[in-house]
């Protein structure tokens, strides 16, 4: 395996013109470089992740798509059209706010109506189109109610309503659901992807949660310090993570330091054959790409250690094992439960598994 | 949790304040008001002389008018330069929002005979403004009405209670949660109609405690009309004194008193009722 990660695919497969097109995007807040030149498109009809952790700059890649703040540098584009330089008022995007920002002195049908009724869309209108992002939404029979007799996430699903219903190009999520709930969160988690699917419109969507972004999203962004570390779906980012951080942040994973020189790697006491340059080298494997030498099947470019286990967790339907392969060299390991193990033990993995990434 | 005892001996000294300064000269008001003067002398005679007389006497109530009048301008000036003040200071005045803030507050400070003064020498026939207004050739001689009169009653009340207008207003601006504001501009609302629909009808609470301690204040003022008021701007408070003073004429006064009372606690009722009506929490 080599390190290929300079082809990654910028706009999903079978799409034409992107939607939305962020070229070089940089934004300063006074010495602080919160984006560093971003550049990333987005499909019609996409679910986009931003997913990176608090700092990263993925809210305020979000507020610049919306208008609420302005690029140092660079510009945005959507549908060809420059987006960056109209105030948000006037750009067909809608925001679905982390704390929803639903209007306290509106009921839940005004709340709705709120960007028709800007829009002077005729009255005749606003009526069957509210109802109708209501039912969406499930929230028909609170439409008298104030936003203060709701339940967060009511109070989503409203917020939800109020930005379809202006049947935007591209609708912004910012962190929509960490304000709910764990049980809730998972549930309307798979809300969200249905009604996605059903109204076709684009989803961008900001979280930090990293298993939301892999149950949700068509492809993620992951941002970190401001620049993007890899822009993929979620198997492809998690089965080739281009970077050691990548690696680390989608997953758990074991780094392993080595060096590559003729066509081998070696890392310690683990050798394997790769294709790629020479030099120092830093590869990810996946605990769960390691099984027990007795029970996995060998795959053809199988790579064979032994290890003393120093650790081993129970997890349920899993066993965390921390395995010394010698000279202090620990891999975490994980295999399905089978009770408990010590001493020395044979494992095996495909040298396609381990993934040379860049630190 | 406090006992009995406890909670009993802490609620004597309120209970002590507000009867002493509170209940009892109101009681005492209002038993005034339906007593008589005779001779010089007060007697403890129940009587409706005094209502009647108030009602019937046109000097009476065109004063009381022209106070309403002028307590309606106060609280609509101020409302004016408060409201916009508030505005500019909580979403545009950004790093300089403290400075501007406590220039606004610093007047607060200054003694109210001071700034009654200090319009005097502003308005006056050979005053600060006269001077300038002849200096430009604007006027050839000084402009009588400025002082002694309800404009500069007005002008020195709207000036006095502009900052009582804007400390609520301010508050209640302050209050208003911005990512509502961006909500709003992100369904498509211009700044314009964000301000009507969404800003204003959140800020009302403010807006309403403002005007209300505009009004109130106004209504009961006898220095600003005192100090430049003259004649054509004496207002109820002045007749009351004068009243309790001079005239020696105590029923009468306190009759009056009873009745600014029942104008502001109407307002202050109404006030609360409107105010309940904006609130959403």
């Amino acid at each position: 395996m080599s390190a290929s990660v300079s082809s990654l695919p910028q706009a999903a497969p079978g799409s034409g013109a992107p939607l939305l097109e962020v070229r070089e995007v940089a934004k300063r807040f006074g010495a602080r470089e919160v984006l560093k030149s971003i550049s990333l498109d987005i499909a019609a009809g996409e679910f986009l992740t931003l997913l990176g952790e608090s700092g990263s700059g993925k809210t305020t890649l979000l507020r610049l798509i919306a208008g609420f703040e302005q690029p140092t540098a660079g510009e945005i584009r959507m549908a060809g059209e420059r987006l960056d330089t109209l105030p948000p008022y006037k750009r067909r995007v809608n925001t679905v706010f982390q704390y929803y920002a639903l209007f306290p002195h509106l009921n839940v049908r005004d709340n709705v109506a709120y960007g028709l009724r800007a829009k002077n869309t005729r009255k005749s209108e606003i009526g069957g189109r509210v109802d109708e992002a209501l039912r969406m939404v499930k929230m028909c029979e609170y439409a008298e109610a104030r936003p203060s007799k709701l339940s967060g996430g009511q109070q989503q699903r409203v917020a939800l309503a109020r930005a379809l219903v202006n049947r935007p190009q591209l609708l912004l999520l910012d962190e929509p659901l960490s304000a709910l709930d764990a049980n809730l969160r998972t549930q309307m988690r798979g809300e969200l992807k249905a009604l996605q699917r059903e109204v076709g419109i684009t989803f961008l969507f900001v979280t930090h949660d990293q298993e939301e972004a892999m149950a949700l999203s068509d492809r993620i962004a992951l941002l970190h310090d401001g620049a993007l570390e890899q822009v993929a779906s979620p198997r492809e980012i998690y089965v080739r993570p281009a970077t050691a951080y990548t690696a680390q942040f989608i997953g758990q994973t074991n780094l392993v330091r080595g060096e590559v020189r003729g066509g081998v790697a070696t890392c310690g006491v683990l050798r394997w054959p790769v294709s790629g340059p020479d030099g120092p080298a830093l590869f990810s494997l996946r605990p769960e790409a390691i099984p027990l030498a007795a029970y996995g099947v060998a795959p053809p470019d199988a790579v064979h250690f032994r290890g003393v286990i120093r650790l081993q967790i129970y997890g349920g339907s899993s066993e965390l094992l921390e395995v010394d392969c010698g000279n202090n060299q620990i891999l975490r390991v994980r295999i399905p439960a089978c009770g408990p193990l010590s001493g020395q033990q044979e494992f095996v993995f495909s040298a396609a598994d381990a993934i040379r990434v860049r630190e | 949790m406090y006992s009995r005892t406890y909670k009993a001996i802490v609620s004597v000294p309120p209970l002590l304040w507000v009867g002493f300064f509170l209940l009892l000269p109101y009681a005492l008001m209002f038993a005034h008001s339906f007593w008589a003067v005779r001779d010089g002398m007060l007697v403890h005679e129940w009587n409706l002389r005094n209502y009647q007389t108030l009602l019937s006497n046109p000097v009476y109530v065109g004063v009381l008018f022209r106070t309403t009048r002028i307590a309606a301008s106060v609280t609509l000036f101020s409302l004016l330069l408060g409201y916009p003040l508030a505005y500019y200071l909580s979403f545009h005045a950004g790093a300089r929002k403290e400075l501007l803030y406590q220039l606004v507050i610093v007047p607060l400070w200054v003694s109210y005979l001071v700034r009654g003064y200090a319009w005097k020498t502003i308005l006056g026939s050979d005053g600060v403004l006269n001077g300038f207004l002849q200096y430009l050739h604007i006027t050839h001689e000084p402009v009588g009405y400025l002082l002694y009169s309800p404009f500069a009653v007005v002008l020195m009340l709207t000036h006095i209670y502009t900052p009582f207008v804007f400390l609520p207003i301010y508050a209640a601006l302050e209050h208003i949660p911005r990512p509502l504001v961006e909500a709003s501009q992100d369904l498509g609302a211009s700044p314009r109609a964000t301000f009507f629909r969404v800003i204003l009808p959140l800020s009302m609470p403010g807006l309403l405690a403002g005007a209300t301690f505009a009004f109130v204040l106004s209504l009961g003022d006898f220095l600003a009309p005192l100090l430049v008021g003259g004649p054509s701007g004496t207002m109820i408070a002045n007749i009351v004194q004068s009243l309790f003073g001079a005239a020696y004429d105590w029923p009468l006064g306190a009759s009056i008193s009873v009745c600014i009372l029942i104008i502001t606690v109407s307002l202050l009722f109404m006030t609360e009722r409107l105010d309940k009506r904006w609130s959403f929490e």
